[in-house]
């Protein structure tokens, strides 16, 4: 009988060459492509495979977007578990755990919890006025912590005692690769879902600026592509680099002009307790008004006008797309670096073409905690009414004390 | 052979042949003799079971002796020891990993280790820092940008630190580089969220940062006690030389002890009153009105209860039921937390963490009870006694616009009138 760990160890001291590869993906493509393209030579047929699932992936956050915030929200959630499946499957087959008692169980469950937490978290914030109506939520989210902490420890526990003797390193390893996993997955889509509710631009935009710079590098690349990038993705190239970067922020200049001009995505996602809905609307803020902006001398004998009319918020996409182009691609390095290491060439098969959720969504990740740490510096202070809620809920002596501080800087700056 | 071995786990290092077969070849770096030379020359006559206790024995005094100490040397000295532990504890980690995966070759990868501490550490201190020394921190100006850009700093930091690992993948050690980066994660998450939760309970005041770490140390020492002479059931397979009878036994001596410490320390001001930065005199100051968890109060005891002790009032501290709940977790759930470590030793075939302490192992080794206690204590803390810090709202109010600010205040107001609170007061 094959002791596990031993085997293991033995794995772990060895070099890369030597661990045996991962058996390739099957081949998902649906069978009316594999009709179609039938004529095609095998080259031409993956480009217009991968071309066509683009322009599907594409239309299909088109109409998400048309069905309004909640629906995004739930494709969030959708394409987090997802990807969260998809790496804990990795595990699985890494480390041929398929067998270890309550992993799976246990994996899934602290994907729960964590998700629990932070989604109580986002709901006591923007859902207050719902939440004030119903008596067990009120009691859930005042104890949410210590609720959230209560089912974790459970699931570590559970961890402790499931430790079986010939097998504590592997399970030690599916611990800890749950847990980053989550790291990773699970933090990011909250805050790409803090960033939704901060408008839909922030969501809208920032994607866009990471899959335009993935076409855009693409697209240089295999026109002018000559300098190899990086040893790790052999395929990248300084061109298509450059390129990218230039036309992402174009893009993202003439995208954000567009988007600026309607409250439905200018406007912060509010939930309206009477109509039990989602509503965006508002009075745009000053990001999202036209103003005057003096052209600088360089430029002017380059443009010919003096003056051009802009959103500021336009500015911030410069440094939204910039990230895009210059770091977002570090997370699909890293994306690679991750598949060599473990000899697996997708994250799985979920998309003809292109490989599974993970694959296409390796930039954004960087990208979300990027634009959620961009508006907490730059845009917006804290919630105003967050602040209220936890004024109220002081000692009144405190509050009495928060009062005469807050009067006399009213008084000072003369609002009062 | 497996009950060999773990026989000799107390004070006796694994057998080389044992070590051999596990390992491919290399044995695990034995634990050296650390004990300093006037012990060994003290003990010399006593057979080698009894000077392993005396040893252990000694160094734990010893250890109970510094933490008196530098409880009498103030937050300061305390929070200071806290960052020193912390910084131990990752360190003896981290090198665990690199002994596994004999990976001190690796390109970069120390640097990037220290690296990543830093940048956790400098954007937990930041917050901290920000909360607790806001008006120090609003005059100085250099201070004030780095605070109100703190959450970017700390990311671009640690972007940097991130980008720099993706350049350092090397063709050969991909899955090595990998596995390093996902342990650092790990032991960043498990070591230094903690010790920031540890200061975050410090400055509550000292009375939280006192009681639970008593009550894992009492823990462990009545379990011992209680498992020395009663035992007989073995409680988990993960370690062995624990019983049931040392499990319950110390239950229920932490819970006494826990009692009879908070009813001590409930009476000093030293210990019940929050931690705050005195923008005068420039340094930390422990004075207040003791809340009213800390003041004396009459409670009926429960008739069961009457008949065996004698008393139909008995006068508490309302800490002190408090204090019955930390106990309960520091007993039950906090050695969890030694055997998720006992589990991770035997997972990595390691004895101790590292041999900084003679007779006890590492640093880790001591705390790794106490982490799980650590965020409890803390959560207990925002869930059931705090509420929301006030200065922190009031440097949140700051930032607002003009409009929002009148509007919390007009709304503040209505409500502390409707509380009947501003009678007294003049209105502008």
């Amino acid at each position: 009988e094959v002791d596990l760990d031993e085997r293991l160890g033995e794995l772990d001291l060895r070099n890369d060459s030597d661990i045996p590869d991962v058996p390739p993906p099957t081949d998902s493509t649906p069978e009316i492509l594999k009709r179609a393209l039938s004529g095609l030579s095998a080259r031409w047929k993956n480009w217009w495979i991968r071309g066509i699932l683009t322009l599907a992936m594409i239309s299909v956050f088109f109409l998400i977007i048309y069905l309004g915030s909640f629906m995004l929200m739930l494709l969030v959630l959708s394409i987090q578990v997802k990807c969260y499946h998809e790496i804990i499957t990795i595990g699985y087959r890494v480390y041929h755990s398929y067998d270890l008692p309550w992993f799976r169980s246990l994996s899934w469950y602290f994907l729960l919890c964590v998700n629990y937490f932070f989604y109580g978290e986002t709901v006591a914030d923007y859902f207050a006025t719902f939440v004030q109506r119903r008596e067990q939520l009120q009691f859930l989210i005042r104890y949410h912590r210590f609720i959230s902490f209560a089912l974790y420890l459970t699931g570590f526990c559970i961890f402790v005692l499931s430790l079986v003797k010939k097998h504590y390193r592997l399970q030690f390893y599916m611990f800890a690769w749950t847990h980053v996993t989550l790291l990773i997955t699970v933090t990011q889509s909250h805050l790409v879902i803090q960033n939704l509710f901060e408008g839909m631009i922030w969501f809208l935009v920032p994607i866009s600026s990471v899959i335009c710079n993935d076409i855009t590098a693409y697209i240089f690349g295999f026109f002018f592509g000559r300098t190899p990038l990086i040893k790790l993705s052999p395929k990248k190239t300084w061109e298509g680099f450059i390129g990218g970067f230039f036309s992402t922020v174009v893009f993202g200049f003439i995208f954000s002009y567009f988007l600026a001009q309607y409250q439905y995505f200018v406007c912060p996602v509010e939930y309206n307790s009477e109509t039990n809905r989602f509503v965006t609307e508002c009075e745009p803020s000053e990001l999202f008004q036209m103003k005057k902006y003096f052209v600088p001398p360089l430029l002017q004998a380059v443009l010919g006008w003096e003056t051009v009319n802009m959103y500021p918020f336009q500015m911030h996409s410069v440094a939204l797309s910039t990230f895009a182009s210059l770091i977002g691609p570090f997370g699909g390095f890293f994306a690679s670096g991750f598949k060599r290491a473990f000899k697996i060439k997708d994250f799985a098969d979920t998309i003809p073409g292109h490989g599974g959720i993970m694959d296409r969504f390796d930039c954004q990740y960087l990208m979300a905690t990027f634009v959620h740490v961009y508006i907490t510096s730059f845009i917006r202070g804290p919630n105003p009414s967050k602040l209220l809620k936890q004024l109220l809920i002081l000692q009144p002596e405190q509050q009495l004390s928060v009062y005469k501080t807050l009067k006399s800087h009213l008084v000072e700056k003369g609002i009062l | 052979q497996e009950s060999e071995s773990e026989n000799k786990l107390d004070g006796e290092t694994a057998s080389d042949s044992e070590s051999k077969s596990e390992f491919g070849g290399s044995p695990p770096v034995p634990t050296s003799d650390d004990t300093p030379e006037v012990l060994n020359r003290a003990l010399s006559n006593l057979s080698s079971r009894w000077k392993n206790w005396w040893v252990r024995g000694i160094l734990t005094l010893a250890m109970i002796t510094f933490f008196f100490i530098i409880i009498y040397l103030g937050p300061m000295v305390l929070m200071t020891i806290v960052m020193c532990v912390q910084i131990k504890c990752f360190h003896e980690i981290i090198t665990i990993g690199y002994n596994v995966y004999h990976s001190y070759d690796l390109p970069w990868f120390r640097t990037l280790s220290w690296y990543f501490l830093l940048c956790v550490n400098y954007f937990f201190y930041g917050e901290t820092v920000t909360d607790y020394f806001f008006t120090l921190v609003q005059r100085e100006e250099p201070l004030r940008i780095l605070s109100k850009y703190h959450r970017f700093i700390s990311f671009a930091l640690y972007l940097t630190g991130f980008c720099m690992f993706v350049l350092s993948l090397v063709k050969k050690h991909y899955r090595l580089q990998f596995y390093m980066f996902g342990w650092t994660h790990v032991t960043l998450l498990i070591v230094v969220t903690q010790s920031h939760l540890i200061i975050h309970n410090l400055f509550e005041g000292m009375i939280w940062f006192i009681v639970p770490i008593s009550c894992v140390i009492c823990n462990d020492i009545m379990a011992y006690m209680f498992g020395f002479f009663f035992g007989r059931t073995p409680l988990i397979k993960l370690s062995p030389k624990k019983t049931w009878e040392g499990f319950i036994g110390g239950f229920f001596a932490t819970v006494l002890f826990g009692l009879l410490l908070s009813y001590v320390m409930s009476g000093y001001r030293c210990f019940t009153c929050p931690v705050e930065f005195n923008n005068d005199t420039n340094s930390f100051t422990v004075d207040c009105e003791p809340s009213e968890l800390f003041q004396l109060q009459e409670y009926n005891i429960p008739a069961v209860l009457q008949s065996v002790v004698g008393w139909k009032t008995v006068r508490m501290y309302p800490f002190q039921i408090h204090s019955i709940a930390l106990s309960t977790f520091a007993s039950l759930i906090g050695p969890f937390g030694g055997f998720f470590a006992s589990g991770f030793k035997r997972a990595f075939k390691i004895k101790d963490f590292a041999n900084t302490i003679p007779g006890h192992g590492g640093i880790m080794d001591r705390f790794d009870c106490q982490y799980l206690m650590a965020t409890f204590v803390n959560v207990y803390i925002a869930s059931f006694i705090r509420g929301p810090n006030p200065s922190k709202l009031i440097q949140q109010f700051l930032t607002l616009r003009p409009d929002q600010q009148l509007h919390i205040f007009n709304t503040l107001k209505a409500h502390l009138l409707d509380k009947g609170m501003l009678g007294s007061l003049e209105d502008a």
